[in-house]
């Protein structure tokens, strides 16, 4: 089964699952108040709209699934684990920024992209991360005034 | 006459040192987010949008106007050269532009798209101008009933346009009303969906949002393979750029064919500039002498879809000015933007605001000759910044990503959403999810909950007040009839043909 027919089909699982969560979520606001229809009105039916085109495109993707070349998938795969990876990356400098700063995780992502992604060597990274660390800080910081997380080196 | 003198006034703010320079560096980032592909007007927008808080808010507008329109112009110098659109609506450009480098006459090329550019650039403000007083005097007949039909048109026509599935258009649409809901209830002060987190009290920010479902998506996606390109070179020299007299005789149609359709096309919300170009192409092949050429490297074929690309600019200012109401992901993000800087975009905006509206006008005039100024001589410029290594400007973008979240209330919560949406981002394109449907229903969710609140309110709770009224009848009924249009096999074919055009 194709990355495309699976992905259809997982979305339409976790969406329909989502509507779910609305609905319930919906159903504990009060549906009308004195003003007229209440908080729990739209989501309410939103929560309907998101179920029932969810189940609907589950079940189209259920009726189209098909066959597609193993090359296909492997690239699909290779591809995903890049993106997901990059996001992965993305994410853990998120959690470094109280920890380190802006700079130094920023620098940390970029060494890792080019790295891990472009297959570049450690200097190359090294200057990179060095340059927008630096780059970041003089515009952001300096000229623009932007305050940004600051770690216990100062930047 | 009022226009002319209102022009006037449109003038004297335009051209003050300020909005001067301001202008010029939103056209000039414009082209150059416009030669980068994989980093749209929209990311770009909402990641420069935190920065002007501190700005006058018609500088800002006129900036920001300035990067979406500067897109336009510079989204055909990667079609040409490179044959990758920096943009979607440089997609037609590809065809006949990619084919006139490949045969040496890549400056001519870049040259009539810049002519093209300006031609049908003039054109959409001229009818911004002229068309956006009028709508707006009509609009304030409008009363709840009316615009909660108007807004569900907006989001029926982008649900109709975008994305190959309209399931998973409408599902898109569904997610970004209920984002839109997160947050204190307006009427009641109730929270709803917060999951006991505080800092949901006051919604998930739109900023956030929309950079992380374009910029972090689209980065994400574009790290997924390691690809490049051959580039031709640009010849120096502006008489290489210029295009020769009978090239301009050539195009002399596809500037007005390019200049009209992409005007009216704009102001029809969800169609935007990539239906436009694709529209102009078509109807510049169908009317030609040779349709044969169409594809082998003929200058019209360029001159029809940038003139399109661009006059499509002022038509979509037209909705979001006079009727709030956005055709786009970016005119989206513009409309977020001016509720951020305090305007109510809508009828009363013209006469409430004639500072921002005509000082707007008059900077897309004074924008369009810079970008020709721009554009012509520094084409090979402009070249050079595809040479920039992809493994500088992806890190970048994350670093300008997390500044942009960050810096809207100096709070780490808001770079966890950006993470959040920016995974969804990247899926939601992958498997096919338009984010422009989900953008535009966090945009108006609040808009349309209120206005169906306060129709309700007024009916007493009677739905029949929604189709009741004549206008609001015969809008809901267009939406209807878009929603279940596909249906019908001619128009989803049509419909299909013209989407995968958008997404080639």
């Amino acid at each position: 089964m194709s990355f495309e027919h699976r992905g259809d089909q997982l979305s339409g699982i976790i969406l329909s699952g989502f509507g779910i969560l609305v609905i319930s979520e919906a159903t504990a606001l009060p549906y009308v108040s004195e003003f007229g229809p209440g908080p729990g009105f739209l989501p309410l039916w939103i929560g309907i709209g998101i179920t029932a085109c969810s189940l609907a495109a589950l079940v189209v993707s259920f009726f189209r699934a098909g066959k597609r070349s193993l090359d296909s998938s492997e690239l699909s795969r290779i591809e995903i684990i890049r993106g997901v990876g990059s996001w992965a990356a993305f994410v853990v400098s998120i959690a470094l920024l109280p920890l380190i700063g802006f700079g130094l995780s920023l620098g940390l992502l970029s060494v890792f992209l080019i790295i891990a992604l472009d297959r570049r060597s450690p200097w190359v990274a090294l200057g990179v991360a060095l340059f927008l660390a630096l780059g970041f800080h003089l515009v952001f910081n300096l000229a623009l005034g932007v305050s940004l997380p600051v770690g216990p080196l100062g930047f | 006459m009022d226009a002319i003198n209102n022009l006037v006034l449109g003038f004297s703010i335009a051209l003050s040192a300020a909005n001067l320079f301001w202008c010029f560096v939103g056209v000039f980032l414009g082209t150059i987010v416009g030669v980068l592909p994989g980093l749209g007007p929209p990311a770009t927008i909402a990641l420069l949008l935190p920065l002007t808080f501190k700005m006058d808010p018609t500088t800002a507008m006129i900036m920001m106007a300035g990067i979406y329109y500067g897109a336009k112009y510079g989204g055909s110098t990667t079609s040409i050269l490179l044959n990758v659109p920096g943009e979607s609506a440089s997609v037609v450009t590809c065809l006949d532009g990619y084919q006139l480098a490949r045969q040496g006459r890549a400056g001519p090329a870049l040259g009539i798209a810049a002519i093209a550019s300006f031609v049908a650039g003039s054109f959409g403000v001229l009818g911004l101008m002229f068309m956006a007083p009028p709508v707006a005097r009509f609009a304030l007949r409008f009363g709840p009933p009316e615009y909660f039909a108007l807004m569900v048109v907006g989001l029926a026509m982008v649900v109709f346009l975008t994305g190959r599935s309209m399931v998973k258009g409408v599902l898109a649409t569904l997610v970004g009303l209920w984002l839109a809901g997160v947050g204190t209830d307006v009427f009641t002060a109730q929270s709803r969906f917060t999951f006991g987190h505080m800092e949901l009290l006051d919604g998930i920010d739109f900023i956030v949002v929309s950079i992380g479902l374009f910029a972090i998506g689209e980065v994400l996606i574009n790290l997924e393979s390691r690809t490049g390109a051959q580039i031709f070179k640009v010849p120096r020299g502006l008489r290489n750029l210029l295009p020769t007299l009978k090239d301009l005789k050539d195009s002399r149609f596809a500037f007005v064919n390019g200049s009209v359709v992409g005007f009216f096309i704009g102001v029809l919300p969800g169609a935007g500039s990539t239906i436009a170009s694709f529209l102009s192409y078509g109807l510049e092949k169908a009317f030609s002498r040779n349709p044969e050429m169409f594809g082998a490297g003929v200058i019209e074929g360029v001159a029809a879809p940038e003139g399109a690309n661009n006059s499509e600019t002022g038509g979509a200012l037209v909705p979001l000015l006079t009727l709030g109401i956005p055709g786009s992901a970016t005119t989206a993000i513009l409309l977020a933007a001016l509720h951020l800087w305090g305007f109510r975009p809508g009828p009363l905006l013209i006469q409430e605001n004639p500072n921002l509206f005509w000082g707007l006008v008059a900077s897309m005039y004074v924008g369009n000759v810079m970008l020709l100024v721009l554009n012509l001589p520094l084409v090979p410029v402009f070249a050079q910044i595809l040479k920039v290594p992809y493994f500088v400007l992806y890190p970048a973008i994350f670093g300008i990503s997390i500044i942009g979240a960050y810096s809207i209330s100096n709070s780490l919560f808001d770079v966890w959403m950006l993470g959040i949406f920016g995974l969804l981002g990247y899926f939601m394109r992958k498997l096919d999810y338009p984010a422009a449907p989900l953008v535009l229903g966090m945009v108006l969710g609040k808009r349309l909950e209120l206005a169906l609140r306060q129709s309700l309110m007024m009916s007493q709770g009677r739905l029949s007040i929604l189709v009741g009224r004549p206008l609001s009848a015969a809008m809901l009924l267009f939406a209807v009839v878009l929603l279940f249009m596909p249906m019908l096999g001619r128009v989803r074919a049509w419909r299909t043909r013209a989407i995968e055009q958008e997404l080639l």
